[in-house]
Parts: C-alpha cells; structure tokens; sequence
C-alpha cells in the first residue's frame, strides 16, 4: 500500500533569507499512523507542514500526500488532507455550525450530508448546545475542538495538526489527545508538530526530531529513549552488611556488564548508588539484587530513570528543547 | 461515547469538483452579505447620495450651478458607487484576512486553484457594486425628482457598469495584496481621495482642456472612463469620449491590474 505521506529531500529557503527553513528533509508515513515532528520554534516543522498542505511552494524535492504530490496537483491533494492550524483561523463572519456546513461545500459534500456531519461531529466534539453561536465567543478550547470537527467535515485521508495542544489548559489538551487517538482507531493518519516532548511521547507511533531544517533522528519514542547511551538509570538504597563498606558495595556494582557507571546519591540518608545504564533499568533489578544477596547487603529501594525525548533532543542538538 | 473517526472514515475521493468550490465560495460571500444588506446599503450609497445631494440639489438651489449641472453629476455618481465599492470590497478585507485573521485559510485549502479564489473574490465584488449602482437609480429619482434612463439604455449602462467594476475590483486586490497591513490606512488615504476627484465624475473630461495637465492625471484614472461612458448613454447632449475609447480603456485597465492582483494574490496566499 502506498504511503499517507512521503517527503523526499524537501528543501524550502524563503527568499531573502541566508539558510534554508528546510534543508533536505526525507521521511514517511504509514496509513493510519501517528507521526510527529518534534523540535523547538522555528526548526522547520510549521514549513514542512505547509509545504504537505499545499501552502508553501518546495524550493526543491518532492512531497505527496495520499498518493498525490502536492505541488504538481494541489487540488486534488486539498482534497484527501485537512489542517488544524496553529492559529484559530474560524470563519469569524459565520456560527460554529455554519463554520462546519461552509467547509463541507467547498469540498462539494451535498447538502442533506453535510448538515447530517456537521450535527454529528459537533455532538462528538461535545459542541452540540454551542453550534449556533459565533465563533468570536468561543475560547481557546472550544476553538480547537471546533478546528478539528471542521477538519473532519470531509473525511480526508491525512490530517495535519500543528502544534495541537499549545495553549490550551490541560483539560482541553487531554480532549485534543483523546480526539487524537480516535483518529488513528479510525484509521485516519495523523502528523502532527510539536515543541511538547510530552505530547510526543504520548500520541505518536514514531517521532522526527527536527532542528534547523533537519532531521536528525526519526524512531518510535521509545527506541530513540532506548537507544540514548548511558541516560537511563537505576538508583538503588543498599544497608551494606556489618564489616562491608559503601564503596566496596559500589564497586561491586560497577562490575556488573549492564553498569556504565556507578555514583553514589549524596542527599539520601543511607548508601543510595545511581547506576547509568544503556537500554532498559528494569532489567538491571534482578542482577543488583543478586550481587547485593551475595554480599548479604539488604535491598531496601529501588527506583527506575526513563530518559525523556528532551534527553534524546539534548544529546543530538547540545541544547535544551525550551 | 461515539468516535470522532466514525464520522471520518476514508472513503475513495473522486476527483474534486471545481466549479462546486467556485460556487460555494461565492454563496458564503453571498450568504454573508446578505444577513447585513441594510448595513452595507448605507455603507455603499451615503457617500454619493450626499454628493448628488450637495451638488445636484443644493447648489441648484441656492443659485450657484444650474439644473442641467446633474445631467452631468448623475451618471459620474452611479459610475463611482460601482467603482469604489467594487474597489473596497477587494481591498480593506483581504488585507484583514492575510494579515490578522487569517479566516480566508480554510477557503485557501479548497479544492480549487488558488487563482480562482481570487477569482471569487472578483466576481463578488462585481455583484456588491452592481447593487450599489442599482440602489443609485431610485434614490436620484429621489434626490434630484428625475431620472434621465429608459430601459433600452440597460444593455449599454451594465456593460460598462460591469467593466468598471471589474476594474475597480482588480484594483482593490492589487492594493489589498501589495501594500503591507501597517500602511493600508495611508495608502487609502492617498490614493481614495485623488481616485475620487480625477475620476471625471463631477465634470467632463473633455471640457479640461484648459487644465491640461488636470486633464492627463483624470486620463490615467480608469474611474473617468466609466463616468465617460454613461455619460454618453444617459446625457448624449454633455461633451464625451467615444464609447468605444472608454471601452478599449477599461479593458486595457482590466488586464493590467487584472494581472497584478492575480499574482498578489497568489504572493500572499502561497509561500
């Protein structure tokens, strides 16, 4: 089956400007997958959007989306992809509802069908009392539910979100991801940017971690975490026996294979030993426990460190992501 | 609780329709202005009502111009009305949306060129301008007590109200889409107040001869062929161009600025 999304080399230098927004960027996306981009303001992910939803000319490569390339047939493309912008963009002249019923007739959706969408989505996206009011009323939450019914009106293939949930409370962004989730069961694909490592972390099938108009990782969240050497960690509280001291149980600590690295944690009130580890700290415990048995040390804590998308963005970029 | 996928489920598209698009576009513009028809009558109307008023009326009144001088004035008034809301209804909201509102996105991701969206924008502010020039015809039978049209002058009156019109919008979208939003309020200063005085719709143009050079700025405002033109339909007795110079006029503005305002457009809305 061929891809929802396939981008190859794209490159966009806005004119005037001395570096490119995107420079060479390469990636695909699988039908009914959630896909996002994951970098700081201004790496290139709102450009790339653009791009995939036909509002930015390519200054070279190629894009398509659902079979379509989006610069030699925008039209057709318009018509399989839809946008939930950054920006509310209502029309501010019509009601919620009107908002829906509009859309659906720009994209030729006949009429008994789109007042029967339009009802239905408004009563999903729990906008059903508020459908007749003007959108200047609505606040930043509703907004965006409003932005995402509308962007279903007519049924695309591939819906872009760009940065889904940036101001919203956190009530509103837990719907946005709920909604989000639901797509993907539908079968809808999702890409999505964002600057939140949670959101990524928490939406995504596979993540792109873009910056300066590249990429430069592309994996699910977990494998790019996993594969962050040394970021993961185990700490473990040890009562070391009578006549063992804390080194002795540190040291033996770093002998084991997994180990990269052994400290002990100064603010705990007994021995407390931080092992740095690649690859998964849950595996660790039951080689720790045996060394510590062996030695008749007690176990008495154990406490598991994930690395995060922001460690992944640490370690590729040597910057914060905010 | 149902899925918000139901609702989405991926059907196999035909290929889109768009004359479909082009149509519903219009209809929004339509159904819009037609919830605020009053609203926009007296925004389209007051302004050349009170000039028919002041010069058409009152002067005549009280002695300083003669009745004959609204032969002149009227068909100059209903040529402004077409143009500058024709004009106005291209300019002022494109650069609101561009700049700030952004609402002209979800029609951008139509299915239809981006071309034909400005397009749109034209061919509707063509029907606005038509109506304010029809709302022109009753209310100087009003303020004035006559109307010197018969039907046979229809045909000929809305041929070159239409061309006006055109022109007028295609003028207005190549402001709207070329000056930047924090230099509209000047530009429309500048150039509303000088379109409105060397349109030749307060005197002929030919009878400038004795102000030259008055006469060449009036030449290079496609407002004067407009007023030319229906002042030969409707007072063949005050001095005009040719119709047919006014025509090869406004189509010769029509293609300038008709280009011009399709490729601002097309500056602002792709990237």
């Amino acid at each position: 089956m061929e891809p929802a999304v396939q981008v190859s080399e794209l490159v966009k230098r806005y004119p005037g400007r001395p570096t490119n927004a995107v420079d060479g960027i390469s990636f695909t996306v699988a039908r009914g997958e959630v896909f996002g981009l994951l970098g700081p303001n201004g790496a290139g992910k709102t450009t790339t959007i653009g791009v995939l939803t036909t509002r930015v000319l390519p200054t070279s490569g190629t894009a398509s989306v659902a079979g379509v390339d989006v610069a030699a047939d925008p039209v057709t493309a318009r018509s399989r992809l839809s946008v939930v912008p950054q920006r509310p963009n209502l029309d501010r002249a019509l009601t919620a509802r009107q908002n829906l019923v509009f859309h659906a007739a720009y994209h030729g959706i006949g009429r008994a069908d789109r007042n029967r969408r339009a009802d239905a989505l408004l009563e999903q996206l729990g906008l059903a009392d508020r459908g007749n009011d003007k959108v200047d009323n609505y606040s930043g939450g509703l907004a965006q539910r409003l932005l995402i019914a509308r962007a279903l009106m007519h049924a695309p293939q591939v819906i872009f979100l760009d940065e889904p949930s940036t101001g919203l409370d956190p009530q509103a962004r837990l719907f946005v991801w709920d909604r989000v989730r639901e797509l993907r069961d539908g079968g809808v694909t999702v890409v999505l940017t964002t600057h939140d490592m949670d959101e990524a972390a928490a939406l995504t099938d596979r993540v792109g971690i873009v910056d300066h108009g590249r990429l430069l990782a592309l994996d699910t969240p977990a494998a790019l975490t996993r594969s962050l050497p040394g970021s993961a960690t185990l700490d473990v509280d040890v009562e070391p026996a009578a006549g063992d001291t804390d080194d002795d149980v540190l040291t033996a600590l770093s002998a084991l294979p997994a180990a990269e690295r052994v400290e002990p944690v100064a603010d705990a009130g007994g021995l407390r030993a931080r092992i740095y580890l690649s690859g998964d700290a849950a595996a660790l415990v039951g080689p720790v426990a045996d060394t510590l048995t062996a030695r008749r040390a007690r176990l008495s804590g154990v406490r598991i460190g994930e690395p995060s998308l922001e460690d992944v963005f640490l370690s590729l970029t040597g910057r914060e992501l905010r | 609780m149902r899925s918000v996928a139901d609702a989405a489920t991926p059907t196999t598209p035909a290929a889109p329709d768009v004359g479909r698009a082009f149509r519903a576009l219009l209809w929004r513009d339509v159904f819009v202005t037609g919830r605020e028809l009053v609203p926009f009558l007296l925004q389209v109307v007051l302004q050349p009502v009170f000039l028919l008023f002041v010069f058409g009326k009152v002067l005549v009144e009280l002695g300083f111009t003669t009745s004959e001088y609204s032969d002149v004035l009227l068909p100059g008034v209903i040529a402004l009305a077409a143009f500058l809301t024709a004009l106005q209804t291209t300019a002022f909201p494109l650069v609101i949306d561009f700049s700030f509102t952004k609402e002209i996105e979800d029609r951008l991701l139509a299915p239809l060129p981006t071309h034909l969206v400005a397009v749109e924008k034209i061919v509707f502010s063509l029907l606005r301008a038509l109506i304010a020039a029809a709302a022109m015809f009753p209310i100087s039978l009003w303020v004035l007590g006559s109307l010197p049209v018969t039907w046979s002058d229809v045909p000929v009156l809305l041929v070159f109200l239409v061309l006006g019109s055109l022109v007028g919008a295609c003028v207005g979208m190549t402001i709207g889409t070329f000056v930047t939003p924090n230099r509209i309020n000047v530009v429309f200063a500048v150039v509303l107040t000088p379109l409105l005085f060397t349109g030749s719709t307060q005197f002929p143009w030919q009878s400038l001869d004795s102000l030259r050079w008055f006469q060449v700025v009036c030449a290079v405002n496609p407002l004067t062929y407009v007023s030319e033109a229906l002042r030969s339909e409707m007072a063949p007795g005050v001095p005009h161009l040719p119709m047919w110079v006014c025509a090869l006029a406004l189509l010769g503005f029509l293609a300038v600025f008709g280009a011009a305002s399709l490729i601002g457009f097309r500056r602002r809305a792709l990237d």
